[in-house]
């Protein structure tokens, strides 16, 4: 067994690429993601990772080459973030309408303007409905985890769908913890080789996203729709041979001191870590309370997030983009849907905070449960809350 | 546990915050310093003052050790040690900003007389002049490693020993230097307890 290393999540996610064999990464530079192309771009140029870079002019350009590469039958990559994600917004929906199993990383980072480099989930909020299987991670090693098990499922042939990885920029992407990186012999037993099986072959040729007339259009979207929410399945089943391989485990819904909890936090991304922690300090104090984070956030996991929460009276939803103009945090206001028509279901406070790289401090986690617990005991419940906001 | 503010509640984790300046390689040194952690086994997380780089500017890199799993991504407001590559920030930055009380302040000065009289009152201090030691032995005027010496030398946070493969994987065939340095700070480094 790997031992744990010291290691930046960037480089570790560019090492796990490397242990996967990807063949070809076509990628444009961008803040908090620079890292992870750059060390890749290391990789092949000093023969440790037998890929073809292409470094494109912009992320429109990636994320076309990166469907011509996975069309042709190659194990494809690339990273983005904020305008590099948004750039490319247009070509995501045909990388999943093509049946395409891109992986791309996504470090996340505010969108402009006002010019802001630092890290919440406004870009990839905007994604939410291209089609893609989309999985926020908490911490490097399931950054690394969950790049190994992404490509096994996107090219699962049950699957064929693209594949995203978000991780928070710099609160995550820029932090070097301890990590294990599997061997090589580990990676190349646990990931079958990609054999797509309807790549363009001049000697077969075929069509691909073609032209779709009303007569068929529907039928297309309810096959890309059928195949996103039957994913679940596969998605389940990698992760559970991961374990059983790795030893390491991940559910679509994870759950923290839940049990007898009268009030819930709801998170996704790193930021539940320092959440978990604010957990143990009101537990310390004996305040029911407990953690729910969203690890699978394409295809929704509903079942999962009714049972997590279904049985606690107060559900506050951290949410880090807000939705403008529009029913309180993306996050909460899924949340919210998918517990409409149930009979039993908590009350639900959204908050949104840690906008542009706020920090969100153990305290704030508990300033949060205060504001939540208050609103819903004098029943004054907001479309949202926008936390620490001055002004 | 304490509540603390809220903010470092863990007791057994120790926090770290590094002041440099852009170039100065504070950021690297918490990077070391982490890895050298960690190769002891030890839980450990590094990261700098998150935004654009600038050289010259005041910037900040966050170490967090603990022998438990660390579960805290937020930057350090309240450090148990505070660490000044460049005696020029002593003057224009509030270093000592949430400083614990029992805090362990460790500085680069040429002269003890350049600390504020403050400082020493209330923190245990740690001086060296990583500048002639830099300069001497690395032939640069950079003290990030140097001054990992020190550091060590006032909390034993880690075993000096564990910075030689960090060094390695850093600076290659530079790391012998780099490591000497350190060795000198770690020797040279006076200690005013409070």
């Amino acid at each position: 067994m790997s031992k744990r290393i010291g290691i930046e999540t960037s480089l570790a996610i560019a090492e796990t690429v490397k242990l996967v064999n990807v063949d070809v990464v076509a990628a444009y530079p961008i803040t908090p993601q620079t890292h992870i192309v750059e060390h890749i771009a290391d990789l092949c140029a000093n023969g440790e990772l037998d890929a073809e870079y292409i470094p494109v002019e912009s992320e429109h350009s990636a994320m076309s080459a990166c469907l011509g590469s996975s069309a042709g039958g190659a194990r494809t990559f690339t990273a983005t973030a904020s305008q590099g994600l948004e750039l490319m917004h247009e070509v995501l929906y045909v990388a999943s309408g093509m049946r395409l199993p891109i992986v791309m990383a996504v470090a996340n980072r505010a969108v402009s303007a006002p010019l802001s480099i630092w890290g919440d989930h406004s870009d990839v909020m905007s994604c939410r409905d291209t089609g893609w299987i989309q999985v926020f991670v908490e911490n490097g090693q399931e950054a690394v985890d969950m790049t190994i098990c992404s490509f096994i499922i996107a090219e699962d042939p049950s699957v064929l769908l693209p594949f995203m990885i978000n991780l928070d920029g710099f609160h995550l992407s820029h932090v070097i913890e301890p990590i294990i990186l599997p061997d090589q012999d580990e990676v190349k037993a646990f990931v079958p080789d990609f054999n797509y099986k309807y790549r363009l072959d001049p000697h077969n040729p075929v069509a691909m996203g073609d032209f779709a007339t009303p007569a068929i259009f529907t039928e297309a979207k309810w096959a890309n729709e059928v195949a996103l929410t039957n994913s679940r399945a596969v998605i389940n089943d990698v992760w559970d041979r991961f374990y059983k391989t790795f030893g390491r485990k991940y559910q679509a819904v994870e759950t923290y001191k839940t049990e007898d909890a009268e009030t819930l936090l709801m998170t996704m991304g790193s930021f539940s870590e320092t959440a978990m922690t604010a957990i143990d300090a009101m537990r310390e104090q004996g305040r029911k309370v407990g953690l729910v984070r969203i690890r699978l956030w394409r295809p929704f996991p509903f079942d999962d997030i009714y049972e997590a929460v279904k049985e606690c009276k107060n559900l506050i939803i951290l949410d880090r983009a807000l939705s403008a103009g529009g029913p309180a945090g993306p996050v909460a206001s899924e949340v919210k849907a998918a517990l409409y028509n149930k009979s039993v279901k908590p009350a639900i406070v959204s908050i949104v905070g840690g906008l542009g790289g706020r920090d969100i401090h153990v305290s704030d986690f508990i300033n949060m449960v205060d504001i939540g617990e208050k609103a819903i005991k004098n029943n004054d419940i907001k479309p949202f809350e926008i936390y620490g906001v001055r002004g | 546990m304490l509540l603390n503010g809220g903010r470092e509640i863990n007791t057994d984790i120790i926090a770290i915050r590094m002041h440099g300046r852009g170039g100065q390689g504070a950021v690297t040194s918490a990077e070391l310093l982490a890895s050298a952690a960690i190769n002891e086994e030890k839980y450990a997380q590094a990261m700098p003052g998150f935004g654009p780089e600038r050289r010259g500017a005041p910037v900040q890199a966050f170490v967090r050790i603990s022998s438990h799993q660390i579960r805290n991504r937020a930057e350090i407001l309240e450090p148990d040690i505070v660490m000044v590559l460049d005696p020029g920030l002593l003057s224009i930055i509030n270093f000592s900003s949430g400083l614990k009380d029992n805090g362990t302040v460790i500085v680069n000065v040429k002269d003890k007389d350049i600390i504020p009289q403050s400082i020493i009152d209330k923190y245990k201090v740690a001086y060296i002049d990583a500048m002639s030691i830099a300069k001497s032995v690395l032939g640069v005027p950079i003290v990030n490693t140097t001054m990992l010496g020190a550091l060590i030398k006032a909390t034993r946070v880690v075993d000096i020993a564990s910075l030689e493969t960090p060094l390695n994987i850093r600076f290659g065939k530079l790391a012998e230097k780099n490591f000497n340095a350190m060795k000198k700070a770690f020797e040279e480094t006076i200690i005013l307890e409070k």
